[in-house]
């Protein structure tokens, strides 16, 4: 097989060449620094790194945090998308719109937003301190930031789903004797199920790497809410080049399983689209 | 009688999804309440709160906290590095963007998976990978410093760093849409013997036009408002490497909150607008294409 299949278009090449330049010089490039670098430092010195007590706590808040926090988005996005897209209200359009908030609100102002709000004197903290429960400055709080970030991304990937879902699956369930509980477990629910999966990686892995809305509320105590991004900035702040580097290539690593993964399920949810 | 039998059935058949699919009132409100509720307080307390703490001090030290040179100068470097790194972005999506979606070639699959890259990569490590080749300790330290270039802790990384966390917004839109258009016009304009930039201008450019102002707001957006990738190359001096989110942090950690609120309010007045902007270009984009 050719390399290209010919066509009478003009501009392949330049557009193709620039591309792959650009790509190299501002991305590919750079990024293969990380792992260069670390090839340049001895594995037992890579290894004390990135197994230092203090690095493995921060692998368990951002991995637990991040599940913890997709979880919620997973529940509270499904609802929030269902609601948009099967349910008729005033202000709709507003909702709809506003579900987009943490795409585009920076991510500092997130951060000290979410902290005034759930400090001990905060909107919502001073209802919560009387119940024992602390949320800013504690793992509590990471979760809050992480769910705020990863919300959209439910909503975004199950709302299309959903609006596509066709309802003669759902009359025949019914005309067939199911009740509403059953459509919606046995029809519904595995209909949106790999785009509810989709929405969980993508709010998974952006909340793996976030840095901004977190690390005001989190408080960032040693050992027990430092998490792993923060870890590298402090590195690099003490000139600690090649423990940084160690740390981001762990970090790349799993940012690149999860690109992977995510396009293997976009690619099955896409496909379930059009059969289904 | 035989139309008006089948006129019945048909209104029952009609009728029949509307009932089977709507939910009893009572599960229909609690799950609108619920969902609202949930936006509410994830989403519309956060923004509100903003606002409302950079007036606690009222409306002249929310003026006098923005007009400040520091501030200003903050603004200044955001826009510099917004006004760089998204038409070159704009540039490489149109480019990547053709590339991809009008031609058949191998490896194609590969090329969209690397541009998204970006989009997987923490703010942190996006910062880094800079430092490792620009740095004093990285590849081209060495002869940067000798020539007496800077490029870490100046303004060109917090460019590069902005470049490398928007790199993907314009293509991404792009892609597919252009998939969708096909080549046919394109086909159509050059056997009618336009030239290759007469169809570009006049043919492909209109039928991407909204689709592309689209990623220009969300690219505009993130480099106006990204903090972890700028805030490891930036170096933090005030009124020099300090872009508008950075300021906030400064500001914060100085325990000057209304006056880090009043930055942060100008950047939820972009988030804003950006929302109402993708509202609009949305439905502008779904009307081109029907």
């Amino acid at each position: 097989m050719p390399f290209k299949k010919p066509s009478i278009l003009p501009g392949f090449w330049p557009a193709l060449s620039y591309t792959i330049l650009y790509l190299s010089l501002i991305v590919l490039i750079p990024l293969s620094a990380v792992f260069l670098k670390s090839l340049t430092t001895s594995w037992s010195h890579l290894w004390k790194v990135v197994s230092s007590p203090e690095v493995v706590a921060s692998y368990r808040l951002s991995f637990g945090a991040s599940l913890v926090a997709g979880m919620i988005s997973v529940v509270i996005g499904f609802l929030v998308a269902w609601v948009l897209v099967r349910y008729q209200f005033p202000g709709k359009a507003l909702a709809d719109a506003l579900v987009d908030l943490p795409f585009a609100l920076p991510t500092a102002v997130a951060g000290i937003a979410l902290t005034s709000l759930y400090t001990e004197n905060g909107w919502l903290g001073r209802y919560l301190a009387p119940l024992g429960i602390k949320v800013a400055f504690t793992p509590l709080g990471v979760i809050v930031a992480l769910t705020f970030i990863g919300l959209p991304f439910v909503v975004r990937s199950v709302q299309p789903v959903l609006a596509d879902a066709d309802a003669e699956l759902e009359e025949a369930a019914s005309s067939l004797g199911a009740n509403r509980w059953q459509v919606f477990r046995l029809v519904i629910f595995p209909l949106v199920r790999p785009a509810l999966l989709t929405g969980f990686a993508l709010a998974f892995a952006r909340a793996l790497g976030e840095y901004g809305s977190v690390i005001f509320i989190a408080g960032n105590m040693p050992m027990k809410t430092e998490i792993t991004p923060l870890l590298i900035v402090t590195k690099l702040e003490q000139y600690d080049y090649a423990g940084a580097t160690a740390i981001a290539a762990v970090m790349l690593t799993a940012s690149f399983l999860m690109l992977l993964g995510i396009n293997a399920l976009e690619r099955r949810t896409r496909k379930f689209m059009v059969t289904g | 009688m035989a139309t008006a039998a089948f006129e019945l059935a048909q209104k029952r058949t009609s009728a029949v999804p509307r009932s089977i699919r709507r939910d009893p009132p009572l599960v229909r409100w609690g799950l609108t309440a619920l969902a609202l509720l949930a936006l509410g307080m994830f989403i519309v307390l956060p923004l509100v709160t903003v606002f409302v703490q950079a007036l606690a001090k009222g409306v002249p030290a929310y003026l006098a906290a923005i007009r400040e040179p520091d501030t200003l100068s903050a603004i200044r470097l955001s826009l510099l590095a917004a006004g760089i790194s998204v038409p070159l972005n704009v540039v490489f999506g149109i480019a990547a963007a053709w590339a991809v979606t009008k031609f058949q070639f191998r490896g194609k699959n590969v090329l969209v998976t690397l541009i998204d890259i970006p989009f997987a990569v923490s703010p942190v490590v996006s910062g880094l990978i800079y430092v490792l080749v620009f740095g004093a300790q990285g590849w081209l330290g060495q002869w940067l410093g000798d020539h007496d270039i800077r490029i870490i802790f100046a303004v060109p990384g917090i460019i590069l760093a902005t470049t490398f966390v928007t790199f993907p917004f314009v293509a991404r839109e792009l892609i597919p849409l252009m998939q969708s258009q096909g080549t046919d016009e394109e086909e159509a304009a050059l056997t009618l013997g336009a030239s290759g930039w007469q169809m570009f201008f006049r043919i492909t450019l209109p039928n991407i036009r909204w689709g592309l102002l689209y990623g220009v707001v969300l690219c505009t957006a993130r480099a106006l408002g990204e903090f972890g990738a700028v805030s490891v190359v930036s170096g933090h001096i005030r009124g020099q490497t300090n872009t508008l989110p950075l300021h906030v942090e400064i500001l914060y950690n100085e325990y000057n909150y209304s006056g880090a609120f009043a930055v942060a309010s100008l950047l939820s007045v972009i988030a804003v607008l950006t929302l109402a902007l993708k509202k609009f270009l949305h439905w502008k984009t779904k009307e081109g294409a029907t």
